[in-house]
């Protein structure tokens, strides 16, 4: 089995995010950059299939700038083979994404995609969805549970009322919940290695997307912030306040 | 203007998410409901009573059972010839199929908007709620996803929208529904509770988590929720997450015990009308957006708490 990860590069997930004086977005100058965790845990699981004889190639794949080369190395250092970067300084959004990836699933041909269920920068939760729908391909979005065998995918996904199970035919689009497995960290040997492993540039004109955005941003600001109250000394006083609100007899 | 609302339900009941999505749409344009599924009659009649409702599209066949998205998508891309909004709750529902459908139509979807500043001017959280965009759509048709919480839920009685049966399509295949390992409870449902007491990693173990929080949960009549940290630790399952990642909840009074407060968890509750913090560290960030806090042990405060009420 053939799989291709989507890996994006957004702000790391400890740094806080400042938003810009101007009203125009978050700040990213000067701020730490890493691998979208979710797309880390999608990279963790194709190589797990690989490590259990599931999966035969990985192909990770990053849509942005440049500096979006060290997070497709990040991807070569955990396990993947090699690497395509879709070379843009324009912030793509989710549709444009999934076109870029359904052009390159059509020359790489893969039995599986694999991709974060979100970005932690823009929240949009929609590549895949959007990916599967453009290739007419069944969709395992939120996965906390992958099975890969006999040209089927048995998805277990985390939705609102528990644990839902879909069998999806092959080639499918797997999305990556949190609790799907704990990436690993590439160790220095390895970090080495994916030093000298291929990585291909093309741009989004080369693969005839046209990447312009339909959202525009008007402004970002910061959300209203809530007021810190009061503090209480007791219980009693904490029981007396819940009854004041009427939730306590 | 029209705005197609889709409609999520249980096959028992029209969910609440789905009435503060009928709110929302109704901004937009004249509301028609779209109710898919199989053998789904009751809940159209349900639909047709929400107030503001005006027509109830029914699609209701075998092979939308379990409405997966790669049945539905092609159905509501189809209908949305005659609408100029698709709109679905930001739940995993609707958060499932409304990508798939704006990709159907090549729309870049407005997710988990938080108010309509316009026809095509939509306020959204970005970066797990640490900052709010406001942006403006360029597509023709609109496909939206709505934070529940932002909205009032419209009323389940006094509407009487006409019901129409519609083409339910073809059967895709590409996916077969195996099964789905329901959390049963007694207790309220997390994202339309009118209390939840939610519980952290300091509660140490599944053990505590359940034998402290039960109780408490039962004497006020709440529900169940849990941080991110409580939920990798195994103290209580996924569906109690509260959170950016999990769910995005606003009770009347949100009880947070043992959570320091992690961003993320923040983006998840803070538009609680009262938020309670119990937490043994006052510099817990929580106690920055509580309203009322109570610094403390909670192996002691909490069975204290549950007598005492």
């Amino acid at each position: 089995m053939k799989l291709l990860v989507a890996v994006k590069r957004v702000i790391d997930f400890n740094v806080k995010p400042r938003v810009k004086m101007d009203g125009s977005g978050v700040d990213l100058a000067n701020v730490k950059m890493s691998m979208n965790p979710f797309d880390e845990i999608a990279v963790e699981e194709a190589i797990r299939l690989k490590e259990k004889g599931v999966a035969t190639e990985i192909v990770a794949v990053s849509i942005g700038p440049a500096k979006a080369q060290e997070t497709l190395r990040t991807a070569l250092a955990m396990g993947a083979d090699r690497a395509i970067l879709v070379q843009t300084d324009e912030e793509v959004e989710p549709l444009g994404v999934a076109k870029i990836l359904a052009k390159i699933a059509e020359e790489e041909k893969p039995h599986m995609i694999v991709l974060g269920k979100q970005a932690i920068d823009d929240d949009n939760n929609a590549t895949g969805q959007m990916l599967a729908a453009l290739l007419g391909w069944p969709q395992g979005t939120f996965a906390s549970k992958v099975e890969a065998s006999n040209g089927r995918v048995k998805v277990t996904r985390e939705v609102d009322g528990g644990l839902e199970t879909e069998d999806l035919q092959v080639p499918a689009v797997v999305t990556t919940d949190l609790r799907l497995n704990e990436p690993r960290y590439a160790s220095l040997p390895n970090i080495m290695k994916a030093k000298s492993k291929p990585l291909a540039t093309k741009t989004p004109d080369d693969l005839g997307v046209d990447v312009a955005r339909r959202l525009e941003t008007v402004k970002v600001v910061e959300p209203a912030k809530r007021q810190a109250g009061i503090k209480v000394g007791s219980v009693d006083e904490l029981v007396e306040k819940l009854k004041g609100m009427g939730i306590a007899k | 203007m029209s705005a197609l609302v889709l409609i999520e339900h249980d096959g028992k009941t029209v969910k609440d998410a789905s009435l503060a999505t009928v709110t929302a749409a109704a901004k937009l344009g004249e509301v028609h409901a779209l109710v898919a599924g199989s053998g789904v009659d009751s809940i159209a009649a349900e639909t047709a009573k929400v107030a503001g409702v005006a027509k109830v599209l029914v699609a209701d066949a075998a092979h939308l059972d379990h409405e997966l998205a790669e049945e539905l998508a092609p159905v509501i891309a189809k209908l949305m010839d005659g609408h100029d909004a698709f709109v679905a709750p930001a739940t995993t529902f609707g958060k499932n199929i409304a990508p798939r459908v704006a990709a159907l139509l090549d729309v870049m979807q407005v997710s988990d908007i938080l108010s309509i500043e316009g026809a095509d001017t939509f306020t959204r959280p970005i970066y797990a709620g640490n900052a709010i965009a406001t942006v403006k759509s360029n597509d023709a048709k609109k496909v939206i996803t709505v934070r529940t919480t932002a909205f009032e839920k419209a009323a389940r009685e006094g509407g009487s929208a006409s019901v129409e049966k519609m083409d339910a399509g073809q059967p895709a295949g590409l996916s077969t529904f195996v099964g789905l390992e329901a959390s049963e409870s007694e207790r309220p449902e997390l994202t339309s509770a009118k209390v939840i007491v939610s519980g952290g990693r300091a509660f140490g173990s599944s053990d505590d988590f359940h034998k402290l929080l039960d109780p408490l949960a039962d004497k006020l009549g709440a529900a169940v929720g849990a941080s991110r940290a409580a939920v990798d630790a195994g103290y209580a399952p996924n569906d109690y997450q509260v959170g950016q990642t999990g769910k995005i909840v606003a009770p009347e009074v949100y009880i947070a015990i043992g959570i320091s407060g992690a961003i993320q968890h923040l983006a998840g509750m803070k538009d609680s009308k009262t938020i309670v913090a119990i937490n043994k560290d006052e510099e817990a960030p929580i106690f920055q957006v509580a309203d009322i806090g109570l610094v403390g042990d909670l192996f002691k405060i909490v069975p204290e708490l549950t007598e005492k009420l």
